[in-house]
């Protein structure tokens, strides 16, 4: 075997493995923090349980996980009732009442931590915050040979992290229906009988378990990072909440390896001498990560929203166009406009808007530019003869039926003429309103006119 | 006694400003500070914005570290703190910018915006940190006090300048008090009128944005959101007039950054940040518990009060209604069960309303499981039936409400209203002529409640 690999295997394979399990049950359970817009309880309750975690070592004396992680969950599940009493007998605002209660119980861990270093315990606070990912490791006896013996040495944390995961997918796959409505409806789930308040509570036991185990090896950080990063991406794909975990899940899984070995791969990859925070790194790729979702996300991305309503602009624009040769056309019929006419430039705010529009049409067949005159195809004047007889209607229909005076109707009627012309059009006109003739004295284009 | 323990004795002379120059300086420093971050705290708090402070402390880790490598590349020697929190402002500012892009132009809400980015620049920072320990391993020390917050790594220009922007933030917060208070309570009709609210929000977050700044070295990155928060909650607690409200903010502040500063001067190996938010916080408990207005233990005592007081008119006038529906004289025995849920054996509440009765000589107990009313007692009950009767026939003649169902109603509105809102229904009956001499009868039957 060659030195590189058992260098994998001995250093980094733990300690991906943990981050790995670490970030998954934080981003699955951060789902929920998500959409319930309580993101930021996970960041109290990381930062609350540095006084458990202090206590437990004080207590203990040593690095026995047990007493640190039973101080730490205490004192996280402490924080999260107290921030919920504290804001409602203070009648407090819940972001307040999180601020003063978590930066109390991190100040009283900074301090401990101080009494316990006068006591020889060697305690950081920064690999608090950023973990202590590059001290995950073990030494596998050579050659390799993998069996059940070889599994068992691998070191705690690894495990630790494995049933976090392990209980939160158990715990997901049991209770989301019940999740899914108290986030929903809380009332609903109420009157069904499902105790909202208690699933709250279990839900946020569940947060300060991931963030007690993920961040004695990733640091509270990542945790805040994994929680809320790859759910809030999520959630720019889909509606969906099945889709959202699974896209959850996927990113967790791309995040971790990648900021891991951009982190401990620095060396190799930007040059430096040392090597980088792995878990610092991780969080930065989930922070990439939820903002390429911002921009590229195909449902609620920007670039997808900004196509969109470029469309729906440059249809706009092309009907407006269509209805004004329209009306043209059926004052000398056969006639075009001119690209550069005064009444359509000042109709469309400038001469660009009018050859974009002119060109959106002709690249859609409904009309042709010759020397700077556009006039309709046959396709767009059944185009045209529908939309002017949209428009018409619904100014008989504002008249008629919503009490608009006759001079008032035009531009509500201009605006509403491009959702659902067919929708109005294609049935016959509501009883009582005249198909023939508008309010303004003009004919309405039968429904098959060109 | 003062041989007797020298670190009182310390204390003692630190706290009176004679513990050397510096510890002086940094006592002013801190107590500016807390002045500071109390004052514009109190409109951060108001307009809910709380969280938005930490995520701009989060925010500036990466602007600090990358001041410090520009900084190296300009070859100016150690840690210059006027381009730190150049840099520091530069990137607290994107990250809030951040997260204002985020809430306005994707489908997140404000709570994941914020903990995205916090956590995803804290992280950079990290990196960034990681990095420098690379290039600069001596001098990059001083940079991790910026987490945590340490007042022993200032110097005394960083120290001088902390308290000359303190002042000035706290000025410029006193300035625009009238603007400020405006924008908390009604945003929507300062619009209206004309103000322009989305640059007084802006104003306000740069204030928030200088504390925040040059309280990094003092308090640190991760509990500076304790200092802007925890004075001013704990504020509201004493009072009800904002000017109040901010006059106490600004004075918690002081005594958190004064009382602060001063142990850990004594203890120098505390983090001055940690110990100025613990005692930040005491004084946030001690006003959550005992503070007089909006406190715990006076809510408490005031619903308590409330409780024995809606109990003694319910007594009284159950009493009166007993007499009245027996067709009995005003001093014959009543039993204790002529309430719901009482029987001859009192509760706790119960005995008390009881005693106080009997001590202001409205009535006298009679064996075990009765009593009677003296004269006194008879004409106090008479007087609170007489007003929930009133308040019967007003509310089934206003309301429109069927008589059978009014006595509820008059019930819940009966125990808290003010005398003079009494008054001046009495006054407007008795304009109309229709005021009755005596306790008018009952519009629905009596005897319904008790069955």
């Amino acid at each position: 075997m060659s030195d590189n690999w058992y260098t994998f295997i001995s250093l980094d394979l733990p300690a991906l493995l943990t981050a790995l399990f670490a970030g998954l049950s934080s981003a699955l359970v951060g789902n929920f923090l998500v959409l319930r817009r309580e993101s930021l309880m996970g960041d109290a309750i990381s930062h609350s349980v540095l006084p458990g975690i202090v206590l437990g070592f004080l207590i203990s004396g040593t690095r026995d996980p047990i007493p640190i992680f039973l101080g730490a969950a205490g004192a996280g599940i402490a924080a999260a009732i107290l921030i919920e009493t504290v804001g409602r007998l203070g009648k407090i605002e819940s972001g307040t009442s999180m601020g003063v209660i978590f930066s109390i119980f991190f100040a009283a861990g900074i301090v401990m931590i101080e009494f316990a270093e006068a006591r020889n315990i060697d305690l950081d606070a920064d690999c608090i915050l950023h973990g202590q990912l590059e001290h995950i490791f073990w030494l596998p006896p050579e050659p390799l040979e993998i069996s059940f013996s070889l599994l068992k040495m691998l070191p705690a944390e690894v495990f630790s992290s494995l049933l976090t995961l392990s209980l939160t997918i158990g715990f997901l796959y049991l209770f989301h229906k019940e999740l899914l409505l108290a986030s929903f409806d809380s009332e609903l789930c109420d009157t069904l009988g499902f105790r909202p308040v208690f699933l709250h509570q279990l839900l946020m036991s569940f947060v300060a378990l991931t963030v007690v185990v993920a961040f004695k090896a990733v640091g509270s950080i990542l945790v805040i990072a994994m929680l809320i990063c790859p759910a809030a991406s999520a959630r720019l794909y889909t509606d969906r909440f099945r889709t959202q975990l699974f896209l959850t899940a996927l990113f967790a899984f791309v995040i971790t390896p990648t900021g891991y070995f951009l982190g401990t791969r620095a060396d190799l990859i930007f040059g430096f001498d040392h090597s980088l925070n792995a878990a610092g790194m991780m969080a930065v790729t989930a922070g990439l990560v939820l903002l390429l979702s911002v921009c590229f996300a195909p449902g609620y991305g920007l670039l997808a929203r900004l196509k969109h309503s470029r469309r729906v602009s440059y249809r706009v624009d092309c009907e407006d166009l269509i209805g004004v040769l329209y009306r043209v056309h059926e004052k000398n019929p056969g006639q075009g406009v001119s690209l550069n006419d005064q009444s359509l430039i000042t109709l469309f705010g400038n001469e660009d808007s009018v050859k974009h529009a002119a060109r959106y049409g002709e690249k859609n067949g409904l009309l042709t530019i010759e020397q700077e005159k556009i006039s309709l195809t046959d396709n767009g004047r059944s185009t045209g003869a529908l939309l002017v007889r949209t428009h018409r209607l619904l100014e008989n229909y504002l008249v008629n039926y919503a009490g608009f005076r006759v001079d008032h109707v035009h531009h509500t009627a201009h605006r509403l003429e491009h959702y659902g012309a067919e929708a109005i059009t294609g049935g016959s006109a509501p009883e009582g309103i005249s198909s023939e003739i508008d309010p303004h004295g003009q004919p309405i284009p039968k429904k098959s006119e060109k | 006694m003062n041989d007797a323990n020298p670190l009182l004795t310390d204390l003692f002379l630190i706290l009176t400003f004679q513990g050397g120059f510096n510890t002086n300086l940094v006592l002013t420093a801190t107590i500016l500070l807390g002045m500071a971050a109390g004052s514009s705290g109190t409109f951060l708090v108001l307009r809910k914005r709380t969280m938005m402070s930490d995520a701009l402390a989060h925010c500036t880790l990466p602007g600090l570290a990358f001041a410090f490598l520009f900084g190296i590349l300009i070859n100016i020697p150690e840690k210059n703190f006027l381009l730190l929190l150049f840099g520091a402002t530069l990137s607290g500012f994107f990250g809030v910018l951040c997260v204002h892009g985020l809430v306005r132009f994707t489908r997140l809400s404000e709570d994941s915006a914020i903990g995205a980015v916090l956590s995803s620049f804290f992280g950079l920072g990290i990196v960034l940190l990681s990095a420098i320990q690379d290039v600069a391993t001596a001098s990059a020390g001083g940079l991790h006090h910026f987490i945590f917050g340490q007042t022993a790594s200032m110097t005394q220009e960083d120290l001088i300048l902390t308290g000359v922007v303190a002042v000035c933030a706290l000025i410029a917060t006193l300035a625009l008090f009238k603007e400020f208070s405006f924008l908390c309570f009604d945003s929507e009709s300062a619009a209206v009128q004309g103000w322009p609210v989305g640059r007084l929000d802006l104003l306000l977050l740069l204030l928030v944005t200088l504390v925040t700044i040059i309280g990094l070295q003092a308090v640190g990155i991760i509990l500076i959101i304790a200092l802007l928060s925890i004075p001013a909650s704990s504020a509201r607690f004493w009072s009800q007039s904002l000017s109040r409200v901010f006059m106490i903010s600004i004075f918690f502040g002081a005594l958190s950054g004064y009382c602060g500063a001063a142990i850990s001067a004594l203890l120098p190996g505390l983090p001055t940040g940690a110990v100025i938010v613990l005692v930040a916080g005491f004084f946030f408990f001690i006003s959550f518990f005992f503070a007089p207005y909006q406190g715990f233990l006076a809510e408490r005592f005031r619903t308590h009060s409330l409780r024995l007081r809606i109990l003694r008119e319910h007594i009284l006038r159950a009493s009166f209604e007993y007499i009245e529906l027996h067709n009995q004289d005003k001093g014959s025995l009543i039993p204790f069960s002529i309430l719901p849920g009482m029987n001859h054996r009192l509760s706790l509440t119960e005995g008390k309303v009881f005693s106080n009765l009997k001590r202001e000589g409205l009535l006298v107990l009679e064996g075990t499981d009765h009593f009677k009313l003296t004269d006194t007692g008879y004409s106090a009950a008479a007087k609170f039936t007489r007003s929930h009767r009133l308040w019967e026939v007003y509310i089934a003649q206003q309301g429109s409400i069927p008589g059978s169902h009014v006595d509820y109603s008059a019930d819940l509105v009966e125990h808290v209203l003010s005398p003079d809102i009494v008054e001046r229904l009495e006054q407007r009956l008795s304009k109309e002529g229709r005021l009755p001499e005596n306790v008018p009868e009952s519009i629905h039957a009596l005897d319904r409640r008790r069955s």
